[in-house]
């Protein structure tokens, strides 16, 4: 079936153009990074002597090297423990005939679609009354306590479809529950459990508002957070500002470059089912 | 279905419990189960209501109180919600988050529509998988570094205006975050940026379920591009245009990253979103109490525009 030719060249168009638009931001700021420092960048111009060394200093002033650390202990911490505690609880609500598990999954439920906003206050006063307020427990426990609500939702779905016959198998066999879960159901889940990752993942990471509001110091903060000290200290430096901030969003964009096709499974699934 | 299928078994064991005995220890058997089943989801539960439902709980008590974070409170009933009505400044904050759904929803899923049915027809593999990369790199940075991005690109010498120059219409060349007329504008455009290309790529993955053979019979029919468009890739996609428009939708009403970074609610209170004030209230200006009242106001706006869309997408999954 031949489409017309007319509709054929559109679809070209159309998609070179949001080609471009989706990254000329990334251009234009990379043209600006890469102007002499001091200088007042013009949109994006070509520079015959392009100075990479920008990247270096910036590379200084941001701190990308302690970030990098601290962000990475976040979320060394954070996506391992809710990505277990949400297999375990998805397993209990949808495999283990509980009572009032309907009831624990609305309750999860709630929480899928409240925004930070709302949370941030109390969090502040509860992290401040532990103790915790500036430290990376601060945003630790926060952050797995609101990311456990997607995750529960998505393990219990996952392990609904997973056929019952095979844990009566293992019952039968005399397999404990949580032997029958760490060695038949957790191997077989292993899909389910990279998207989840890197969807917590991807929402520690770029964690904003509770990384501003529950830690002072940018060194703790996630990538992201840090951004706001950065940008509040070299706001008048387009040309730094620019490196820094390309600097600041490199890992997670060579990250999503080199596990492109998991990261696009697992947020397009991610945004269907949550 | 689970509860059915749940329900089933259950009644098959309990018919035959004739000897009391094996009944007896079938129920402690069971409650045994139980236990060890509230045990793997404790963990969960834990975490959840410590950091999840507890301070929703907080947020909605301290809204009834008049607290500056440090002294003792006083208890003011509604009076918070009804300041959050009728002040101007909070009221109108509410406003631009309605108003940014134009930019953050309306305009990426419309677009996003005719998008997709125009790239569906692409041949070239390789294009589509770079395009789906390119349009998927707005949602994976953070939306903080994204309003630093584009701060860049709508300066006074940035690249839009540098663009409107190259075609002579340098006559409309703006600050435009800075400046009043244009600055919410400018915020929803960056929205945009952030909201088409996922999902585009979202309608994409939809429309490749779509049963090619309705297009070609539609099209013997005569059916052109457009009529093609309202009478099955539309009808078709219901579900992920209900999946877009929530998550637009939220993206909208609480928004905090992309304002916060590119304008922080200004000049005046041009660009003024909850989540923002939210923040300053409770953080700059120790008005607790108000600040919750707000916050809960944002939630239940949330709420009430994500529960009928979700209503949709459930009775799609039915049909």
């Amino acid at each position: 079936m031949k489409k017309p030719l007319s509709v054929r060249a559109a679809g070209n168009i159309v998609l070179v153009v949001m080609i471009l638009f989706s990254i000329l931001p990334f251009f234009s700021m990379f043209s600006a990074a890469i102007q002499p420092q001091g200088s007042m960048p013009e949109g994006i111009q070509f520079t015959a002597h392009p100075h990479w060394e920008n990247f270096v200093d910036a590379w200084n002033m941001a701190n990308i090297l302690p970030l990098l650390k601290s962000s990475t202990i976040l979320v060394l911490v954070v996506v391992p423990t809710v990505v277990f505690c949400s297999a375990l609880g998805g397993y209990a609500l949808a495999q283990l005939r509980i009572p009032g598990r309907g009831i624990i999954y609305a309750i999860f439920l709630i929480g899928l679609t409240i925004p930070f906003e709302t949370l941030v206050t109390p969090l502040y006063y509860e992290m401040d009354g532990l103790g915790l307020l500036n430290t990376r427990w601060a945003l630790i426990l926060p952050l797995i306590g609101l990311n456990l609500s997607f995750g529960i939702v998505w393990m219990r779905s996952h392990f609904e479809q997973m056929p019952r016959d095979l844990m009566e198998a293992a019952s039968i066999d005399g397999a404990g529950d949580f032997r029958t879960f760490i060695h038949i159901q957790l191997p077989l889940s292993l899909p389910a459990l990279s998207s989840l990752a890197i969807l917590t993942f991807l929402s520690t990471w770029n964690q904003f508002l509770l990384a501003v509001v529950l830690i002072n110091d940018p060194l703790k903060r996630t990538m992201a957070g840090a951004l706001q000290s950065f940008v509040g200290t070299y706001q008048t430096d387009v040309v730094l500002l620019n490196a820094g901030a390309l600097l600041i969003m490199a890992p997670t964009m060579i990250l999503f470059i080199v596990l492109q096709r998991y990261f696009i499974r697992a947020m397009l699934a991610g945004s269907v089912k949550g | 279905m689970a509860e059915r299928s749940s329900a089933h078994q259950q009644s098959a064991p309990a018919a035959s419990s004739i000897d009391g005995k094996l009944a007896a220890n079938k129920r402690k058997e069971q409650i045994k189960r139980a236990i060890r089943g509230y045990l793997f989801i404790l963990p969960a539960l834990l975490f959840y209501v410590m950091f999840e439902l507890w301070p929703i709980i907080q947020t909605v008590w301290y809204s009834f109180y008049n607290w500056n974070g440090i002294d003792a409170s006083t208890w003011v009933g509604f009076g918070n919600y009804i300041r959050v009505f009728t002040d101007s400044e909070l009221f109108s904050s509410i406003g631009h988050a309605f108003y940014l759904i134009i930019f953050f929803s309306i305009i990426p899923v419309g677009l996003g529509l005719i998008i997709a049915a125009l790239i569906k027809d692409v041949k070239s593999q390789m294009g589509k998988g770079f395009a789906q990369v390119c349009l998927f790199l707005p949602r994976v940075i953070p939306g903080a570094a994204a309003a630093v991005a584009w701060t860049w690109m709508l300066a006074d010498n940035g690249t839009v205006n540098q663009m409107l120059k190259a075609v002579h219409l340098g006559g409309f060349a703006h600050t435009w975050l800075g400046d009043q007329s244009t600055a919410l504008n400018a915020v929803g455009v960056i929205g945009c940026w952030l909201q088409l290309g996922f999902c585009i790529v979202l309608l994409l993955s939809g429309i490749g379920a779509i049963d090619q053979s309705l297009y070609e019979a539609a099209s013997l029919d005569g059916a052109g591009w457009w009529r093609q468009l309202f009478a099955i890739t539309i009808p078709g996609l219901r579900g992920q245009i209900s999946v877009c428009f929530t998550m637009t939708i939220v993206a909208a009403l609480a928004s905090f990253d992309v304002v916060f970074m590119s304008t922080q609610g200004g000049p005046g209170t041009s660009t003024m979103v909850p989540g923002v004030q939210v923040y300053r209230l409770a953080f700059q200006q120790s008005r607790v109490g108000l600040a919750s009242a707000l916050a809960v106001v944002l939630m239940v706006m949330v709420l009430l525009v994500v529960g009928p869309l979700q209503r949709l997408i459930e009775g799609k999954k039915e049909a």
